[in-house]
């Protein structure tokens, strides 16, 4: 304060309008900044999701803190980290989820890598050339959560909430069918296979087929599924066979289903309903008659040309097919015999265009009665070219009379033999027939004709010698006389014989006489008196 | 006290020096803020609140360091994918690429720079409150260190900012900022209101216990008139 008149010459500062923060104000500041930080933070932290963990063969396309997780193309997730499992047989991603994506976290969750993929069902994944893999989520519906998850090889082809239903299908073996396999419906692609797996015994596969939304209404209980895998090439009795579904079935196999046409309207199939899946579409057809009546037939001739499925025809209408051959030997005749056994659908015998006919009976009275009737089975023919056979139900009323045996199951039908082996009992019939004719006889007389002629030729020789010595010469010798005739004839005849300068001599004065006559009578035409008076000198 | 031959200050004097001009004048007599007769500035002996003040903005600074390293400050949409950086991942991303020397520029502007700023003015503002008489010259010199980086660390968000606006090829490629960057320019602003707000005098005026007093009263007498 000493100092205080030293500053005098000082100016004086100059009083401020009062306008003040209160100083605490400033703390504002640090609580805003905290609310931010935090708010942001908490907020990051929030959305942080659950981190979940899924298992895949090979890592091919993934990058950690790249690669990311999305459901219908909408990103729910990052990989964070990929490492191999312990004992080095897959790869463990390490995926983050966004909040969001908390719902995912369901047993039946499943994850796949979405790569560019070729396939004889189409191309897929070719956006991810460009923008790389990402894994694919299908959503469960599952109500027990979990967050350690196997991934998918490949796309499931069904995804959950795709509107539609599954069936299974039961098959002997799977052919050239796969997961994604169309199945059709009258040549429509409905649907797809989803899944398919052996069956727990391994004695069939059980395929697990999803049929889109507007087609799986014509799933019914009656439904039949066949494999349309390609082309189908059947021989049988009627003929070859060539059956094809589309051309991408023919690449990939498939699925079609269908009701038998001659079935009424069914009710539609409750969802995961069983169906077994036929060979082909003749077979899953054949089976809509559910009545069936086994018979067992005996056959003596050869069953070469007969094979299981071959069809029992009455009259050109199948009302039946094979369904086994085997061999029998009789150990009493010790003849050998065929039992066939075949499957008769009576159903087939009912008449579908008149309502009020009841189905067909097949109760014993009546088959007592077509047996009375005559009523057996043949074997025939049924292609010349490969020799089919098939099994022919036809009245013979000629045949020998039997009865059917009740007791047996099943029933015993009597049989006759078949087209063939009539020709062979006509053929021994000629042969015998030919056997009979008394050759050796003919032989003996051929013989002793032959002896005659052979005299009657000696005879002729002897004679023709005859007329040799005897005639010869005498004949020759006119013909000697005749020839010298000829000769002199000939030399009377030349040019240059003496009768002929004679001729000729006597010829010229022939003429000359002729000349002279000539100019005589000329001239007594002139002069007719000279013949009076003479000749006239000339003047 | 007397033994000691007192630095010449203004405040020692009882004036006031304005800090724009630079002009001496004598304080108005009685209570209130006065203003330079030259220039208009508000004239006060020290900055009014000054370790106050600093600790605020050094408090907001440090607790949005934290988001503004944790966050991304920088997302790239390319076709290909979607990628957000964070500081440390781009300097990562820098010293993998090979580019060293420049991670180690990102690194040291937009990691250490601010992280020693904070540090620093903390430890100065913790130094003059406990009124530590420890190597003032150091401290001063130290101070000045801060104020003069301050801005390097704006380094980030100037490229952040840069690249934004340059690559804006929709759906090809976009770069956006992050919360991050945000966060980032918070911090460096923050840091750069502390350092401001720091009055480095009052280093000096610890060494001296009547100015001590004198600051002391000036506060207290402030803090009463609040």
């Amino acid at each position: 304060m000493t100092d205080a008149n030293d500053n005098a010459d000082l100016p004086q500062a100059v009083r401020a309008p009062r306008w003040h923060w209160a100083p605490w104000l400033i703390w504002l500041i640090p609580i805003i900044a905290a609310l931010v930080g935090g708010t942001i933070l908490i907020e990051s932290l929030m959305s942080r999701g659950p981190t979940i963990t899924i298992n895949f063969k090979s890592a091919e396309g993934l990058e950690a803190g790249k690669t990311r997780i999305k459901y219908k193309d909408v990103e729910i997730g990052t990989v964070g980290r990929i490492s191999l499992s312990p004992d080095r047989q897959q790869v463990v991603v390490t995926a983050q989820l966004v909040k969001s994506a908390e719902s995912f976290l369901r047993d039946d969750t499943r994850f796949w890598v979405v790569r560019p993929r070729v396939g004889a069902g189409g191309i897929s994944g070719l956006g991810t050339l460009l923008s790389g893999s990402y894994i694919g989520v299908d959503a469960g519906k599952s109500e027990e959560s979990r967050d350690d998850f196997t991934g998918l090889d490949v796309p499931p082809f069904v995804l959950t909430g795709l509107a539609g239903r599954q069936f299974v299908l039961h098959a002997e073996q799977i052919g050239s069918l796969d997961i994604g396999a169309p199945v059709f419906f009258r040549h429509i692609q409905a649907g797809q296979i989803a899944a398919y797996e052996l069956d727990p015994n391994g004695t069939g596969v059980i395929l697990h087929v999803f049929v889109n939304a507007p087609y799986d209404k014509y799933v019914t209980t009656s439904s039949r599924f066949w494999q349309a895998s390609g082309v189908e090439l059947s021989l049988d009795a009627s003929g070859v066979k060539l059956a094809t579904e589309s051309l991408a079935s023919i690449l990939s196999g498939g699925i079609s289903f269908g009701a038998p046409d001659d079935l009424p309207v069914a009710p539609e199939a409750p969802i995961n309903s069983t169906f077994t899946l036929y060979g082909n579409r003749d077979n899953a057809m054949k089976h809509a008659d559910t009545v069936v009546r086994k018979a067992l037939l005996y056959f003596d001739e050869s069953t070469r040309g007969l094979a299981p499925g071959a069809p029992v025809d009455f009259r050109g209408i199948v009302i039946g097919e094979v369904t086994a051959i085997s061999l029998e030997v009789d150990r009493k005749g010790k003849v050998f015999r065929f039992p066939v056994e075949v499957n008769i659908y009576p159903q087939r015998l009912q008449s579908r265009y008149r309502k009020g006919t009841p189905a067909a009976d097949d109760s014993r009275e009546v088959i007592d009665a077509l047996v009375a009737r005559g009523l057996r089975a043949q074997l025939k023919t049924g292609n010349l070219l490969t020799g089919q056979l098939f099994v022919a139900l036809d009245f013979f009323p000629d045949a020998a009379k039997t009865t059917i045996d009740w007791k047996q199951e099943p029933i015993t039908l009597a049989t006759v033999p078949g087209t063939l082996e009539e020709l062979q009992a006509i053929l021994s019939r000629i042969a015998r027939r030919l056997d009979k004719v008394p050759l050796e006889q003919i032989g003996a007389d051929l013989r002793v004709a032959l002896k005659s002629l052979d005299s009657t030729l000696k005879s002729t020789d002897a004679l023709v010698k005859r007329v040799d010595t005897e005639l010869t010469p005498q004949a020759s010798a006119t013909l000697e006389q005749v020839r010298k005739t000829v000769a002199s004839a000939d030399a009377v005849l030349a040019s240059d014989a003496p009768l002929q300068q004679d001729l000729r001599t006597t010829l010229g004065d022939i003429s000359r006489a002729a000349q002279a006559l000539r100019s005589l009578t000329d001239y007594l035409d002139r002069h007719p008196e000279a013949l009076l008076r003479g000749k006239k000198e000339t003047p | 006290m007397n033994e000691r031959r007192l630095p010449v200050t203004a405040a020692a004097r009882g004036l006031l020096r304005c800090n724009a001009c630079d002009l001496l004048c004598k304080p108005l007599a009685g209570a209130g803020t006065s203003n330079c007769p030259r220039c208009a500035e508000p004239l006060h002996q020290r900055i009014p609140h000054s370790i106050r003040k600093t600790w605020a903005f050094l408090l907001a600074a440090m607790i949005l360091y934290i988001p503004a390293n944790l966050l991304p400050i920088m997302q790239s949409r390319s076709f290909f994918s979607v990628q957000d950086d964070t500081i440390m991942s781009g300097v990562v991303f820098l010293w993998i690429g090979g580019s060293r020397m420049l991670a180690l520029l990102v690194f040291v502007a937009s990691v250490v720079i601010p992280l020693f700023k904070l540090l620093a003015l903390a430890l100065l503002t913790l130094s003059v409150q406990l009124r530590s008489t420890w190597q003032p010259r150091q401290r001063t010199r130290m101070y000045r260190l801060v104020e003069a980086i301050g801005r390097w660390s704006m380094l980030d968000i100037y490229v952040v900012a840069l690249l934004v606006a340059l690559v804006q090829v929709q759906s090809f490629a976009r770069i956006e900022a992050g919360p991050g960057a945000a966060a980032f320019g918070a911090v460096v602003v923050l840091t750069l209101l502390a350092a401001n707000s720091f009055d480095p005098r009052l280093i000096w005026d610890c060494l001296d216990n009547d100015m001590d007093n004198a600051y002391r009263d000036n506060d207290d007498m402030e803090n009463d008139l609040d």
